[in-house]
């Protein structure tokens, strides 16, 4: 058991480490002038050649590449990730800042998401009805399908301009937040149903519930007592799936929505190329992607008994 | 079994409605005689109608004809990620899967970091890189997704090196290049070639995504994501001005999801 997780924290250690390296080469190695990518693009021919010498100064760029990049790992390790181009604030307080807002409407996506999914797998799996299963199975690949900005905005026109029950904009008071915790909630859920309607129907036509059947239970009892407890475990393996929608629909989310947050941060760090927010972001989002999948990794054995004796195999 | 299938007609609609997209794409002179540039500026924000199909923008631009030729922007810069994607992607799956050892295990490191990225990130970093273009967005989405291709390529990779059959050529003397392209490959493609079926929608998402925030081709030019941020700031007063392309950007993903769930069933089967 231990060796298995050292070897999974192994990973997730290298995950890290090989984000940051990837951006560094990509922000900090590649672009032919990165002193370039200091400034503001429209002003860039107005700058005073002694103003860019100073900077690259500053910024380690006249040093060797390895050694940059020590310095720029050592100082990283610590948390480090320098400040901001833009505002001059350290990375790391500049993502702490905003970090609340992105969480409170990820995890109340999250919420929602798996909600839907589930009641969509158990209105799938207790039909009886051919028509009903087929519209509700069609549910989750047209939520992955519709593009986000375009759902948030037909729920914007809907329940803000149309209905005028919630506030367009801004992040003041728990009433904003419900039009984006639904935009934001519809493709994290259609993956999650997906997964959900075919594990469902999996255990329903296994053995088991054959034997709750003969044992004399109902449809409902069969569905809520054995099936769903034994279909939703898989629902973890595609954690580093849901994570990812949630980071790439918060962007999206936010940016339609006028919130602040991750998502509004990483397309404002990239519009102004503000490179060691970028790689802050970057490195980050694949901390928070490795702690999440190690976690997954260390409690599946502990709810699944079967996966609990595939670990203790590999010894 | 082709009668079988067209005898489904959500799927047969699904087809038809890729195949018209790909019409506009080509020949978009054929579906609309608007211009996509030219606008009459007396007649701007006009309602959808018999005359403009999906109305008209701020400059009086036709949003049908915007978005006829918007398709070739947008089609282009998706059927190049998926070549990226594809391409790239299976033959660093098929050598790590091929080769085992080491070269296996250190390749799916590298591509479990690519997976550790969201891909709209990843996209978005390599994009403020190379600078904003379609051409560099179709790059970006591309190179964003590898890692799912070289995964999916590896798995089938393995299951196939360890058939019978690869080993009895190996037996009556084939070389091991010989035996990777004519026995590995033909019977490893099949699933990474549903996977790319899959990916035609999901790189079409990440394209308009990348253009509606802005990435991509500049303004003038017509763009699927691009024309639902254009409209966007007047969504309030005139809401088919972005609704109406985004739309039709949602119904042609739907249609090749669609379509790609029916190649995997097939395979499936």
């Amino acid at each position: 058991m231990l060796r298995y997780v050292a070897l999974k924290t192994g990973r997730a250690a290298f995950v890290v480490w090989a984000a940051f390296t990837l951006t560094f080469v990509l922000l900090f190695v590649l672009p032919a002038n990165p002193v370039d990518l200091l400034f503001d693009p429209t002003e860039l021919n107005t700058v005073p050649p002694e103003v860019r010498e100073q900077v690259a100064d500053n910024y380690g760029f006249n040093k060797p590449v390895l050694l940059q990049y020590a310095d720029r790992l050592g100082h990283a390790l610590t948390g480090d990730f320098g400040s901001s181009v833009q505002s001059g604030r350290p990375v790391a307080s500049a993502i702490l800042d905003v970090l609340p807002e992105t969480l409170l409407l990820s995890a109340g996506a999250l919420v929602l998401a798996v909600l839907a999914a589930v009641g969509i797998a158990l209105v799938a799996t207790s039909t009886r009805r051919a028509w009903v299963r087929n519209v509700v199975e069609a549910l989750p690949s047209g939520a992955v399908s519709v593009p986000v900005f375009l759902s948030g905005i037909l729920i914007l026109q809907v329940f803000s301009f149309k209905l005028g029950w919630f506030p367009a904009f801004g992040d003041d008071g728990p009433r904003s937040i419900v039009l984006p915790l639904i935009t934001l909630a519809i493709p994290v859920a259609g993956p999650i149903a997906q997964l959900l309607v075919r594990s469902f129907a999996t255990e329903f036509h296994s053995g088991y519930v054959t034997t709750s059947w003969a044992k004399g239970a109902t449809r409902g009892g069969i569905i809520l007592r054995d099936v769903l407890r034994n279909a939703s475990l898989p629902a973890l393996t595609i954690a580093g799936i849901t994570f990812g929608n949630l980071i790439a629909g918060s962007v999206i989310t936010e940016t339609v929505f006028a919130r602040k947050g991750i998502g509004r941060l990483t397309q404002n760090a990239i519009n102004t190329l503000d490179v060691p927010l970028v790689q802050g972001i970057v490195v980050f989002v694949a901390v928070s992607f490795a702690l999440i999948n190690l976690f997954v990794d260390l409690i599946y054995p502990l709810l699944d008994p079967r996966m609990r004796a595939v670990v203790e195999a590999q010894k | 079994m082709i009668t079988r299938r067209l005898q489904q007609p959500v799927l047969l609609l699904a087809w038809l409605v890729v195949l018209v997209v790909i019409g506009w794409a080509v020949a978009p002179q054929l579906f609309t005689s608007y211009s996509p540039y030219a606008g009459d500026t007396a007649a701007s924000f006009a309602p959808p109608s018999a005359e403009h199909w999906f109305g008209t923008d701020r400059l009086g631009r036709d949003l049908f004809a915007r978005s006829v030729y918007g398709a070739h922007t947008t089609l282009t810069a998706t059927l190049l990620a998926v070549v990226i994607a594809f391409g790239i992607g299976t033959a660093v799956g098929l050598i790590a899967g091929f080769s085992g050892g080491i070269a296996d295990t250190a390749i799916m490191r590298v591509v479990d970091v690519f997976l550790a990225i969201p891909s709209l990130l990843l996209a978005m970093v390599v994009v403020s890189v190379l600078g904003y273009s379609t051409n560099n967005i179709a790059l970006a989405v591309g190179v964003s997704s590898i890692a799912s291709f070289a995964r999916v390529m590896r798995a089938q990779v393995l299951s196939v090196v360890h058939q019978d059959y690869v080993r009895a050529a190996y037996g009556l003397g084939v070389g091991r290049i010989g035996v990777m392209l004519r026995h590995v490959v033909p019977n490893s493609l099949s699933s990474v070639v549903a996977l790319a079926a899959l990916e035609v929608g999901t790189a079409v998402l990440a394209v308009a995504s990348l253009g509606f925030l802005g990435y991509g081709a500049p303004p003038p030019q017509p763009e699927w994501g691009l024309l639902v941020a254009e409209g966007r700031d007047y969504v309030a007063v005139h809401p088919w001005a972005s609704i109406l392309p985004g739309v039709a950007l949602a119904v042609v993903v739907i249609a090749t999801h669609r379509i790609s769930t029916s190649f995997r069933k097939e395979h499936s089967r």
